[in-house]
């Protein structure tokens, strides 16, 4: 028995493409990026290795923090819509009748692509034509916003598709977990007289804190993650108004070909990146006590 | 008592928890309530509704009338335009080939993977599986520059094999995150059976365990489908000519170059979200289900 089921050939067989693909694609290009951005770089000729001079441009680079600022100001939007996204999963899971047929409508944006999703909006925000101008004209606004073509209002803007396209997700996920709480602490609480708000503030909600706080992780280092969808609909304008870190680091190497550069930014992003989902893993578990 | 009220619930299929003492007020409140659920559905539909519709308009419908109205004389030659003019059926058909090859080989890989950290025992298990996970972590972007210089050496830009073995490595984490639990709830039994009957590992594995997973295959079988399918930083990254790019990128560029054509634009935007559609109408539980295991486990 134990070495049919522990036959080192088998396992290594077994274990061993998947394991390259992953380090061969997405590890070694990982330390390789940080590697790069110590070089000169245009993508074609030789790099030339310039010691940490990228790095140093990076962090004096008020351009890259303000990418990064919007980064995050599209996180701190998105956990902050994971409010309504709670509290409609709640009501959702609260054994209402259509609640399945309700959320699979929610969730169709999701199953788009961001470019579908991106050329779809971008005729919806269009200044003359598009659907969301031709209604306020209708209702007496002579002059409608330009939204994305606004370099003060692109930003909020491309935070409706988001939340447009990501509600359902969010909505599945709490919604699973919500499903998943035995029905004998809910009838109970309701014979001890609780109230449907009660029973969410007090029981629902501290018992999927779990998933919530992963829900939170998600919602920041994704969007820290953001790209399609800013990158065809606005390309990160007007005047670098919508420049995310991924589309900076994007524009930086593939049209301008500063790869070296482009490398330091792409490392940075990384680097962010853990550092948040570690940041706000340290925040949120002191309050997991129960 | 407790029980007792128990099986009422259970038994009674209206929500009884607000019919059993059915007031006014809480008529209108559930009133409010649906409107409101009812309002955020047509949110999410309608914009969908709207693009079919002035993908059969012309443009001095588009620009003219009401974006609320119905095309007068439904354009369906705005579909034959988009298929023929802008190589959408060369991208629609790459799309199919990359995502069918794709997605076969990451349940394989992931299935492979996830049978032997699983089910077979060895020092390292746990470490080689927590690196598949961790790579769910890890931005894709920051590997794109490090990606295309690979790739460039091995003279794989605008070659297939570059996208698909980008997506196979990306899904993997995902995949192997929701197939290993499914697979911890499996009983061993069966398997444990078979050893004593001399039965070979790859035997068990292809002919006990992963008929066994068929349900949850077909989950991961359709969440990388829809992944591959609406994949664009590789493809804009990776491929330039025409040839090789799939039809999510396509859109793109046939949509920057037919600016002024609402029409036409409708139409391949349409042509491009159908298959997902229809997947959706047809395993729209699978979906939900996939998308669920996916990332509470996370």
């Amino acid at each position: 028995m134990k070495s049919v089921m522990s036959n080192k050939l088998v396992i290594s067989l077994y274990v061993l493409p998947a394991l390259a693909l992953i380090l061969l694609l997405i590890y070694i290009p990982i330390v390789l990026t940080g590697y790069y951005g110590l070089t000169d770089w245009n993508g074609i000729g030789q790099a030339k290795f310039i010691g940490l001079e990228n790095y140093i441009n990076l962090v004096k680079d008020k351009m890259f923090w303000e990418s990064a600022w919007h980064s995050l100001l599209l996180g701190i939007f998105s956990t902050i819509s994971l409010i309504g996204y709670l509290i409609l999963s709640l009501i959702l899971a609260s054994k209402i009748k259509g609640a399945n047929i309700l959320r699979k409508i929610y969730l169709v944006p999701m199953l788009l692509s961001s470019v579908a999703i991106a050329q779809l909006w971008a005729k919806i925000f269009d200044p003359s034509n598009g659907m969301i101008n031709r209604l306020l004209m209708m209702f007496g606004v002579d002059n409608p916003p330009l939204w994305l073509a606004d370099s003060k209002l692109v930003l909020y803007a491309l935070f409706i598709p988001i939340v447009w396209q990501y509600a359902g997700f969010y909505i599945i996920i709490f919604y699973a977990a919500l499903k998943n709480i035995p029905e004998e602490l809910i009838e109970a609480a309701k014979i001890d007289g609780a109230n449907p708000f009660q029973i969410a503030y007090r029981i629902k909600i501290p018992l999927i804190s779990g998933v919530i706080k992963v829900m939170v992780i998600l919602a920041i280092v994704g969007s820290l993650k953001y790209f399609d969808l800013i990158f065809v609909l606005t390309g990160g304008g007007p005047n670098h108004a919508s420049e995310v870190m991924a589309s900076y680091m994007y524009t930086e190497a593939f049209t301008k070909y500063n790869f070296g550069y482009g490398s330091a930014i792409g490392f940075g992003l990384l680097v962010i990146c853990l550092i948040m989902t570690w940041l706000i893993q340290k925040l949120l578990s002191s309050k997991e006590d129960f | 008592m407790s029980n007792v009220a128990y099986d009422l619930q259970t038994k009674t299929t209206v929500p009884n928890s607000y019919k059993t003492s059915s007031t006014l007020g809480k008529r209108i409140g559930f009133g409010i309530l649906y409107l409101i659920l009812g309002i955020i559905a047509v949110v999410q539909i309608y914009p969908l509704i709207w693009l079919f519709l002035f993908s059969l308009k012309t443009n001095q419908e588009v620009f003219g009338m009401s974006p609320f109205s119905f095309p007068h004389d439904p354009q369906w030659g705005n579909y034959a335009k988009a298929w023929t003019q802008g190589h959408i059926n060369l991208y629609f058909f790459n799309s199919v080939l990359y995502t069918v090859i794709a997605v076969v080989l990451t349940v394989i890989l992931a299935s492979f993977v996830t049978f032997a950290v699983t089910r077979m025992s060895w020092k390292l298990s746990g470490l080689v599986l927590g690196l598949f996970m961790a790579g769910y972590m890890i931005p894709l972007h920051s590997t794109l520059i490090p990606l295309f210089s690979f790739f460039k050496t091995l003279h794989l830009i605008n070659n297939p094999l570059s996208i698909i073995l980008s997506y196979v490595a990306f899904n993997l984490p995902i995949t192997i995150m929701i197939l290993s639990g499914f697979y911890r709830t499996l009983p061993r039994e069966i398997e444990e059976a078979a050893v004593m009957d001399g039965c070979s590992i790859h035997r068990i594995f292809f002919q006990i365990t992963l008929p066994m997973t068929m349900p949850v295959l077909s989950t991961t079988i359709i969440i990388n489908m829809i992944y591959n399918w609406n994949e664009f930083v590789f493809v804009n990254t990776f491929i330039s000519s025409d040839k090789w790019k799939t039809i999510t990128v396509g859109v793109n560029n046939f949509v920057g170059q037919y600016l002024t054509d609402w029409g036409a634009i409708g139409a391949t935007l349409i042509i491009s979200i159908i298959p997902v559609l229809i997947a959706f109408f047809i395993l729209s539980d699978r979906i939900v289900e996939g998308i669920a295991a996916g990332s509470v486990k996370g």
